[in-house]
């Protein structure tokens, strides 16, 4: 059917958001605001070494303290629990949702607490005595592919996850025939080549709400209601059916008031499946909620992959190869999407450049670490973050400025939709001109002069620059095993009111306005008219969720394609009440009226009320009533891209990093609302300073997580930002009817490897080529008295 | 048990509570203040800020016998007469809050900030909410928000 173009009446403006006003008076509904009559409270006793053999549990002394309902061992749980199963078609080791003879993490839960209150729930938790016989512990994950000192899972050698997976220019699509003329040939006409080991370390999502799991089983319904801090309660709800041999009928899954996801919200946890189990177990409700120190091992973490990175080139900086080798540290198991979380970094190896030839192999290699899956970018972040340093150690080796290798490399805004090496199909670009723009946004012929002029008076002042281009808007199904679709429903009530359900599930994306503002324009009444549910799966009866930047690309789409097919019907009931042509009729104001006839109009609550009692029923219309369902999925991917530049001061004295500037230019597409982009692109600008500047997640060789809480783990503060300056450019998406590409993640593509790329440039007087992430003072301190990096 | 009596949002509350109750827990449940919230257990991010006689304080760092006698405010006692305060104002203006999970600590941080420093510059808030993490907004928009309602505020003075 045809798809309508999203007129520009609120759609574009800086609409306030609907969600504020119960947020700021603190009447928003968390998971752990939710209450029910005879809640018990879950705590989970958790391995406190990082391997090792469970030799006793000890839960005598918990199980006898007043209040305590019940303490289960690994063992218990797996009567009615089965092991935690993941999404991805990877090969994956048995993952019991708590450990029963070996815990292969600190962190990893051993026995679990049901009792009257939450103190009291801890209290027990911690009066169980569990005693290890301790197994060699692997943290490094190049050591652990050697498989010693120790293999973690035994059908797993080598602690190999996925082993060297290969793609690019002459591997088969399968990835069985691999022909390396071309690659070689890249790499042997070459008149310069950069080779260089990068880090892009391991990071801890840490949304400010932590997770959160309230679970009702109702013996007398046979209905499992669970509410969970997640991402997505469509996945959930299947996922938890699945496991306990329920219909899904018989779930109701419940994401309230979600405080934020980053990624590791869409993982369905062990938690989710013990809670629901216990409490079909039990047939009583059951609360359990995060503690940050907790959070800070159990729930996933991100990022951690190690590239081998060479380039190829000419000495006019004409690339000819690209060759990433990337080795990805997992941790101690597979969760939901762990294992496609890397192969999303080979798919976007090509970056914005026109690379003859590209070759990335991938393995994935368990550690005795907390497992990694999606963190705010997943994937894409990385293949930026090594592409985008190795082409600034490429201008600084052939001495160009570094905005034109970009520029001379380009894909051109005429080559789209252009197919990768890697096969991703990127749908439209207009590279150069981002550039441009943040070039002359940043006056970077002046930026220049400036860092000049301060070395000149001898401080240590660079340059940074960095483009990107994500994949985003995740559908088709062929590329997401939940399936690439997104759901809506739209009912026009009797009194004219609109109410619209989404599957696009939010944690602060401000849906609830965005997708009014395109009902609004849509129908022609006021935003207030309209009210978005979502979080619900009782509610909103199908659904796939908030991930990969595609709430509005697929969701929104979705929720147009529903618009569109009510708004015929209704047409019909407006055309037989005013014998005019459907054709003809006007949806503005709050009326329907005949083109041109603006005063024979009719309410748009009259003709809504019309087609609830409808006398007679117009000819052409088979039912009464106005709603419709739609599922949209999209032919493709896309691909948003950007610019940002940055520029950072060094203190000589103490090796501080200072971020003086930051310039973005983010091009998304068509925007629906930009000061909620803006929104987005400032905290994924954040999280992308962030990781550069401050935050690291550290293991020692115990495989404790030595920043574990937010004394040893950086969180960026307000003091550690300059005011970002933000652009955008509009290239508009051809695989959804809003030409909109999606902005959730764009900040942390960009900002992380143009902080990096400036440091280096700033310590450039050293002889430093390349630092690797975070950018500690001491480290940088230590380049600057002399050492290598 | 241990007896307390602490006045939250103007009303004398009564309780008896186990004296290791944190002061949080006590607003959260036993008077179903939800809009209160637990984002650490260290002290670092701020999120269960609500202020005690006047000033700002982590409630997860305080015992509810600590507070006992003493005037509690929270985010739910914050808009007077069904209207907002100028900070709650400006965060919707402003969008300063994304996930609203830090929002509540946030404004009341906020209100204190104001208070000691009614024209604060950039730098001056950016280091009064130190102490309070938004792991959403890049805390941009947070600091436009508290702009506006000095402005604001400034006005009403006036």
């Amino acid at each position: 059917m045809a798809i309508s173009p999203v007129l520009p009446k609120l759609v574009g403006q800086r609409v306030k958001r609907r969600e504020d006003p119960r947020l700021i008076q603190g009447r928003g509904t968390y998971v752990d605001d939710v209450k029910i009559a005879g809640m018990q409270y879950v705590a989970f006793k958790r391995s406190d070494i990082a391997h090792g053999r469970i030799t006793s549990i000890d839960t005598s002394a918990a199980a006898a303290m007043p209040g305590v309902e019940v303490v289960y061992t690994g063992a218990d749980i797996a009567k009615f629990v089965k092991p935690v199963p993941i999404a991805t078609p990877f090969p994956s080791p048995e993952h019991r949702a708590v450990a029963i003879d070996i815990v292969r993490y600190a962190g990893e839960p051993v026995a679990v607490v049901v009792a009257a209150d939450r103190y009291l729930a801890r209290d027990a938790a911690d009066a169980i005595r569990v005693e290890y016989d301790p197994l060699p512990v692997v943290v490094d994950p190049e050591r652990a592919m050697t498989g010693e000192p120790a293999v973690i899972h035994p059908d797993f050698a080598n602690n190999l996850a996925v082993a060297l997976v290969p793609g690019g220019t002459g591997v088969s699509p399968d990835g069985k025939s691999v022909d390396d003329t071309a690659i070689e040939k890249a790499f042997a006409d070459a008149e310069v080549v950069i080779s260089q080991r990068m880090m892009n370390h391991r990071l801890v999502p840490n949304a400010m709400e932590p997770r959160g799991v309230v679970a009702h089983y109702e013996p007398g319904k046979d209905l499992l209601t669970i509410w969970s801090s997640t991402q997505n309660p469509h996945i959930l709800k299947t996922m938890v059916a699945g496991m306990h041999g329920l219909g899904e009928h018989q779930i109701r899954a419940i994401a309230p008031e979600v405080g934020g996801g980053f990624g590791a919200k869409i993982n369905i946890y062990a938690e989710e499946y013990i809670l629901s189990g216990i409490s079909k177990q039990l047939g009583m409700p059951l609360k359990w909620i995060e503690e940050r120190s907790e959070a800070f091992v159990a729930t996933t973490h991100g990022r951690d992959i190690i590239c081998y990175l060479d380039i190829a080139a000419k000495r006019d900086g004409t690339l000819l190869g690209l060759k990433m080798r990337l080795i990805a540290d997992i941790g101690a198991y597979n969760m939901l999407l762990t294992a496609a979380i890397p192969t999303l970094t080979m798919l976007m190896a090509s970056a914005t450049y026109m690379i003859p030839a590209v070759r990335v192999t991938l393995t994935e290699v368990f550690t005795n670490k907390t497992p990694t899956d999606a963190y705010r970018g997943a994937g894409r972040p990385e293949a930026t973050y090594f592409v985008e340093r190795g082409m600034d150690m490429l201008a600084r080796e052939l001495k160009m400025d570094p905005a034109e290798l970009r520029r001379k490399n380009f894909i051109l805004k005429d080559a789209f939709p252009y197919t990768t090496a890697m096969g991703a199909v990127y749908d439209s670009g207009d590279y150069e001109k981002a550039l441009d723009l943040g070039l002359k946004a940043s006056d970077w012929e002046g930026l220049k002069k400036a860092r000049d002029a301060a070395r000149a008076e001898g401080r240590l002042v660079g340059l940074g620059l960095s483009m990107y281009v994500e994949v985003c808007g995740i559908g088709p199904s062929a590329t997401l095993p939940t399936g690439g679709w997104e759901h809506a429903h739209v009912t026009i009530e009797r009194d004219g009111r609109i109410t619209a359900a989404t599957g696009a599930s939010p944690h602060g994306q401000g849906n609830e306005t965005t997708f009014a503002q395109m009902l609004a324009d849509q129908f022609g009444v006021p935003l207030d008219h309209i009210t978005i549910q979502h979080g619900d799966t009782s509610i909103v009866k199908q659904g796939i969720g908030t991930f990969g930047s595609r709430s509005q690309a697929v969701g929104g789409a979705a929720l147009n394609m529903a618009g569109v097919k009510v708004k015929a019907k209704m047409a019909k009931f407006a055309a037989s009440l005013m014998e005019a042509s459907e054709e003809d009729l006007v949806f503005e104001n709050g009326t329907i009226s005949v083109a041109g006839v603006p005063a024979a109009a009719l309410p748009f609550q009259a003709v809504a009320a019309f087609a609830y009692i409808p006398v007679p029923l117009p000819k052409g219309v088979d039912e009464p009533g106005l709603s419709a369902d739609a599922y949209f999925e999209p032919t493709n991917n896309t691909y948003p891209f950007g610019c940002h530049i940055t520029m950072v001061e060094i203190d000589r004295d103490t090796g501080e990093p200072k971020l003086l500037k930051l310039v973005a230019v983010d091009d998304a597409g068509h925007l629906i609302n930009p000061l909620i982009v803006e929104g987005q692109i400032h905290g994924g600008l954040a999280q992308g300073i962030g990781q550069a500047m401050v935050e690291e997640a550290v293991y020692n060789e115990d495989g404790q997580l030595v920043t574990g809480s937010f004394m040893d783990y950086a969180m960026p503060r307000a003091i550690d930002f300059p005011r970002f300056e933000l652009h955008s450019t509009v290239t508009p998406t051809p695989v959804n009817p809003l030409g909109a590409k999606g902005v959730g993640e764009a900040g942390t593509l960009g900002s992380t490897p143009s902080v990096v790329n400036a440091t280096v440039d700033a310590l450039s007087g050293f002889g430093v080529t390349h630092v690797d992430m975070m950018l500690r003072p001491e480290k940088l301190w230590r380049l600057i008295q002399g050492g290598r990096s | 048990m241990a007896h307390v009596s602490i006045t939250v949002n103007g009303k004398v509350r009564r309780a008896e509570v186990e004296p290791r109750l944190l002061l949080v827990h006590f607003l959260r449940e036993h008077l179903n203040l939800t809009g209160t919230h637990v984002g650490c257990d260290t002290s670092q991010c701020g999120a269960c800020t609500v202020h005690i006689d006047g000033h700002s304080a982590k409630s997860c760092t305080l015992l509810a016998v600590q507070a006992d006698g003493c005037q509690v405010t929270t985010i739910e006692g914050l808009a007077k007469d069904g209207q907002l305060h100028p900070l709650q104002e400006a965060f919707w203006e402003e969008h300063g809050l994304q996930c609203g999970y830090c929002t509540p600590g946030m404004i009341m941080s906020a209100v204190h900030l104001l208070r000691d420093n009614p024209t604060p510059s950039e730098q001056q808030i950016r280091e009064g909410i130190n102490g309070n993490f938004c792991r959403c907004t890049g805390y941009q928009h947070i600091v436009n928000a508290i702009q506006r309602a000095a402005g604001n505020m400034a006005e009403v003075r006036k």
